[in-house]
């Protein structure tokens, strides 16, 4: 059987979509909260770092179950 | 006028007429901020909700069935859009697929399909391009990727018109104990997070 994580990797990768999203939602985010520019480059990292790590532990539940339900 | 203080300098933000402001920044992302002189963050909401809006626009897009297929207005009970409530948010970009479904409502031809409902079936003639099920054919994904990305840019830009409206929102900085007050406090002489006072 087909590693699903090897699955997930391979071929056009839709996950690529996110990239732009994430870097647009942080940065605006983080906008709206600060006035200063360095402020908000730090708080834009921040936030595009706990989506990424957000999306990171969903994948990882998600290959977790499909490795224990094959 | 709102505040905001770093390095223990306060820098006053002039928001000079608030509600003329959040329509400004509703009509085109970045304007009220543009408008209220602050050209950092104007320059910045444009590029990046317009950035996100016109890249949706893209990928639900293809020449064989037309161009701005995924914003639209519709209220057929097959074809209910409340993706447009959400993509209206970018004001005056998302506006030609109002006039196109106020059009096609009072049964006159739309300005070509470009954000015009498409039909259920194709309707030779009516100028409405190709059909609904031929443009999830087509586009497969791509149509809701491109809606996602254009319902995105509009919610961001109600982030936008409220920051052009109110100023930049409180953040309260936490200790380590979690004591928001103690650390708003310690604010006053660190160089932490951002505690602006909005006033009108």
């Amino acid at each position: 059987m087909i590693d699903p994580l090897l699955l997930a990797m391979a071929g056009p990768n839709d996950l690529w979509y996110t990239l732009p999203l994430v870097i647009a939602v942080s940065l605006v985010y983080a906008a709206t909260r600060h006035e200063q520019t360095g402020l908000i480059l730090r708080h834009a990292v921040e936030t595009a770092a706990r989506i990424a790590g957000f999306m990171l532990i969903v994948f990882v539940i998600l290959w977790l179950i499909t490795w224990w339900i094959r | 006028m709102a505040t905001e203080k770093s390095g223990g300098t306060a820098e006053t933000v002039q928001l000079k007429d608030p509600i003329l402001a959040a329509f400004l920044a509703w009509l085109i992302p970045g304007l009220g901020h543009l408008y209220q002189g602050r050209l950092t963050k104007a320059a910045l909401f444009f590029v990046c909700i317009m950035g996100t809006f016109v890249y949706g626009l893209y990928l639900g897009s293809d020449e064989e069935v037309g161009w701005g297929r995924v914003v639209y207005a519709s209220w057929r009970p097959d074809d209910r859009r409340y993706h447009y409530l959400c993509q209206i948010g970018v004001g005056l970009p998302a506006m030609p697929a109002l006039i196109q479904a106020i059009r096609i409502r009072d049964g006159k031809k739309p300005f070509g399909s470009f954000m015009a409902p498409p039909p259920r079936e194709e309707i030779p003639g009516a100028g409405r391009g190709v059909s609904l099920d031929a443009i999830h054919l087509r586009l497969a994904r791509y149509f809701q990727l491109g809606e996602l990305y254009t319902c995105v840019a509009g919610l961001l830009n109600v982030l936008a018109i409220l920051d052009a409206w109110a100023g930049p929102v409180i953040v309260v900085g936490r200790d380590e104990k979690g004591d928001k007050k103690k650390a708003k406090d310690s604010e006053d002489t660190s160089d932490g997070a951002a505690e602006p006072a909005a006033t009108p």
